[in-house]
């Protein structure tokens, strides 16, 4: 399959039907996209296909042939989500952060409190109770 | 001394690598030569082994039973019950039996193993199972003189259920055989509790052991004791195939065989007089170990020790019991008997204001414990006893008793009017006042002896500690408070990773004491390491003296005594204390419960880090909020039914409401910087605060979680419990 990842054109030799979570990985070695479920529900596998938050654990290797993917190592450690999440208590052990920030990405700039809690419905986080994360997204600049 | 750090939220230490995705845990690391391995486990919950058929070709493979271990077969703990892998008996569904490994996770997922069963009668409830791991006593005056006193006797039953503590990132280690021994590598609260377990598992000397935490991805007692088991798994297939091994287990193996909080039946029966004040207060708390011992004793100990909840009485009678039933064994899970003891306390102490026609805050406020009283242990309270404080507080915030007044009469009027009423919600507003002590229960602490190390570095210090940091913020709250004490600033200290090969052993990073018991002896640390220091610079020091490390001890405080015979003293150096007010709304079509407000006050003797602190609170309500409304495991023959995240429901963002958090200080004097535990407490309140919203709202319910099917039923149940003595 070839795709751009992270910004980088990528070829690899994987089967197709091979998790995506999987494929970045063990095969492109960026470890920072977790698995917290394997099932769709928690959200720590989130990444963006074009822009689009996608559970990485339910997505065949496939399915990103030809596309934009985008894992938290993309952003360069200088999104500012990333350091607004180190500030104000978004990330406790750590472990949903990669997929909540990849997720907050995708809801643009200046979410609304509603369409941050609509749009991180999908991602569990057992630490922070959330409310940290919400300060995090709103005080990001 | 000028105070730099603490009080204020510096960045954390290894922020920015769970930020970046640079942050390494266990299914991240991999090494050279590594296989997979896999438990094979039982599939009744009682009965013995027949035989072991292999379906599929074993070469290739590298198979563990019991007869692989070299030292003695059980995980060390508490009492040695526990088998690192069954022999013949076997007391649980899941108890594993035989491990499998192989370099291709394909085929080892595919290997058929089937085992053929004697099976026995398995016992499920635990409050008729005739095996007791533990049973304690308390006794406070004369119980049948409090009885004697009292107008008026309430009496009530009252459940709670298990649990998951549903970490985000599974159970998983990797061994690596080397020198002749063996490192583990894993996600884990507590590296020394499985170097120990090791070293008995595996018959190898203190040298030849070797474990490291690596990031840990949430831990809340569930990987306290449980490590200890899955890494010597992971530790004899190494030994035996002379390769590293991951184990590794995915959410579905995690919730059917790990820990899970002990489910309890709590029985009250309390003496009161007509003014409201307490007279006699008998309980009886049992709770379900699950098939074998782990830490029910002590989880029994801090639940009873908490039972009464924070209220003074003369006359007190305390019984309890962790017993034996064929489920997976319960264990460690934030807050250790005490969720369950003060929801039972909580709910009943409405029940009571009820009885006697005066509304919750008025009770709470004649009985909260106030400095100079003494506990259900005889303990003495010191000025840091704070429960009126944060009564009070919470009540003004939330405008407590005119809510508390107006749902109550719209549930009366509900009642007349009822088929008007239909449709919509029906709100309520409850409150739980609560307190936690922090550190081992009574000589707990003495026994432990942790010992901190601070190393002398160019720049400032070195944090030399096995407290893990698990996402509470362990790091960078121990920096604050050496870099304060030694004044330097905070960047100038860094932490060492908690590797047993090179940082002694502070004890368990469990019991809400890593910052006032470790960091009290870590302040002690920076205290004699200034002194040495004197005019020097660290640079200079180094360069004259040569390097430097000072290790501490544990130190009893001399006003601190406990009879663990007697079980009367000082059960906790100190105590935090909290009150919670939780607002809900019943969904009268779904009998969904949906809690839309929350406020807690806390009082913690001193936020270290503010941020952090705040972290704990909030994230430990909205655990406590699952706990009370959502998370229910479902046991169907002695196995996890619904052993699935999309089965077993946490809070999601949806799920959990506004959370309001006030932070008050009362220091404690031994703590550093006048700091108490905060980890667990917040867990503490929120089920009562939420159960007693629901009694407000016209349902009278006595067990947690509160699913629609229990609410259901729960409505308009008279109070037929309050006796006239
Ligand atoms: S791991 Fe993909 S949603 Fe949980
Ligand atoms: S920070 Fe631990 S699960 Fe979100």
């Amino acid at each position: 399959m070839r795709f751009t990842l992270n910004g980088k054109r990528a070829r690899l030799d994987v089967h197709p039907m091979k998790r995506l979570l999987d494929v970045l990985r063990e095969d492109c070695g960026f470890t920072g996209t977790k698995e917290g479920c394997g099932e769709g529900e928690c959200g720590a596998c989130t990444i963006l296909i074009e822009g689009m938050p996608v559970n990485s654990c339910l997505v065949p290797a496939a399915h990103a042939d030809g596309a934009r993917v985008t894992t938290i190592e993309g952003l360069d450690g200088r999104h500012p989500l990333q350091r607004a999440f180190v500030d104000h208590g978004g990330a406790q052990c750590g472990i949903c952060t990669p997929g909540m920030i990849m997720a907050a990405v995708a809801l643009g700039r200046k979410p609304t409190l509603e369409q941050i809690r609509v749009g991180l419905a999908g991602n569990l986080c057992r630490c922070t109770g959330y409310s940290a994360i919400y300060r995090s997204i709103r005080r990001a600049r | 001394m000028p105070s730099r750090s603490v009080g204020r939220s510096v960045v954390r230490k290894e922020g920015r690598g769970k930020v970046t995705g640079a942050a390494r845990y266990i299914d991240d690391l991999t090494f050279p030569g590594l296989i997979h391995a896999r438990t094979i486990r039982s599939t009744i919950p009682a009965g013995e082994i027949v035989d072991v058929a292999f379906g599929f070709d074993t070469s290739g493979f590298t198979l563990v039973d019991y007869r692989d271990i070299p030292g003695r077969n059980i995980v060390a703990l508490i009492d040695d019950d526990q088998p690192c892998l069954a022999e013949r008996l076997v007391r649980h569904v899941a108890e594993p039996i035989l491990l499998l490994a192989h370099a291709d996770r394909e085929a080892l997922l595919a290997a058929d193993v089937r085992i053929r069963y004697r099976e026995a009668v398995p016992t499920y409830d635990a409050t008729t199972s005739p095996i007791a791991f533990k049973t304690i006593a308390i006794d406070k005056g004369r119980i049948d003189q409090g009885f004697r006193e009292a107008d008026v006797i309430v009496e009530g039953e009252y459940r709670t259920g298990h649990q998951e503590q549903l970490y985000i990132e599974p159970n998983g280690v990797i061994a690596v055989p080397e020198h002749g021994g063996v490192t583990v590598y894993g996600s884990m609260q507590c590296p020394y509790y499985v170097h120990r377990a090791l070293k008995v598992l595996l018959d190898l000397p203190d040298d030849k052991v070797r474990v490291v935490q690596t990031e840990t991805g949430g831990g809340f007692g569930g990987k306290e004791e449980y490590p200890s088991m899955i890494a010597g798994h992971a530790a004899l297939v190494a030994i035996k195939a002379q390769r590293p091994v991951k184990l590794v287990y995915d959410r579905v193996e995690d919730m059917l065989a790990t820990t899970k909080r002990h489910p309890a039946v709590i029985r009250h029966r309390t003496g009161v007089k007509r003014d409201g004040t307490l007279t006699a207060i008998d309980i009886d708390a049992v709770i379900d170990g699950g098939a074998y011992a782990t830490l029910s004793a002590v989880v029994l100990s801090r639940g009873v020790i908490h039972a009464t909840g924070p209220y003074r009485c003369d006359h007190i009678r305390i019984r309890g019991r962790a017993t034996m039933t064929n489920t997976p064994p319960n264990g460690a899970f934030r807050g250790f008997g005490a969720p369950q003891t003060q929801f039972a306390a909580e709910v009943h102490m409405d029940r009571i204001a009820e009885a006697l026609g005066i509304d919750p805050v008025r009770i709470r406020e004649i009985n909260a414990l106030r400095p100079g009283d003494r506990t259900a242990t005889g303990q003495r309270l010191g000025r840091d006893c704070s429960a009126l404080a944060v009564l009070r507080e919470t009540v003004k915030r939330t405008d407590f008793k005119r809510k508390w007044r107006a749902y109550a009469r719209l549930k009366a009027s509900r009642c007349l009017k009822a088929s008007r009423y239909k449709e919509g919600g029906s709100r309520g507003i409850g409150l739980s006042l609560f307190f936690h002590g922090a550190g081992f229960t009574g000589g707990g602490e003495v026994k432990l002896a942790s010992k901190a190390s601070l190393a002398l570095t160019d720049r400032g210090a070195r944090i030399l500690v096995a407290s893990t940091e698990i996402g509470q913020g362990t790091r960078t709250m121990h920096a604050q408070i050496v870099a304060d004490t030694l004044g330097v600033p905070y960047d100038c200290v860094d932490v060492n990773a908690a590797d047993t090969g090179q940082v002694p052993d502070s004890g368990p990073t469990v019991a809400s004491r890593t910052c006032m018991v470790v960091g009290r002896i870590l302040q002690r640390c920076a205290e004699d390491m200034r002194e040495r220091l004197g005019r020097l610079t660290p640079r200079e020091y180094l360069k004259r003296h040569g390097p430097l490390v000072i290790t501490r001890e544990y130190e009893r405080p001399t006003d601190m005594a406990w009879d663990d015979n007697s079980y009367r003293g000082d059960a906790y150096g100190t105590y935090g204390w909290a009150c919670d007010v939780a607002e809900i709304e019943v969904d009268r079509e779904t009998w969904e419960v949906k809690p839309i407000a929350f406020t807690t006050v806390h009082e913690i003797g001193k936020a270290i880090h503010p941020v952090l602190a705040l972290g704990q609170i909030e994230g430990g309500s909205a655990q406590g909020l699952g706990y009370a409304l959502l998370e229910e495991v479902v046991m169907r023959d002695g196995r996890m039914a619904n052993a699935q995240l999309t089965n077993y429901i946490i809070p999601t963002t949806l799920d959990t409401p506004p959370i309001d958090v006030v932070i008050l200080e009362n220091p404690y004097k031994h703590g550093p910087f006048g700091a108490k535990g905060v980890g667990e407490m917040p867990i503490d309140g929120p089920a009562p605060a939420a159960i007693n919203a629901l009694r407000n709202a016209g349902f009278d319910l006595r067990e947690i979680p509160a699913t629609p099917e229990r609410v259901m039923v729960s409505e308009k149940q008279e109070p037929r419990h309050a006796l006239h003595a």
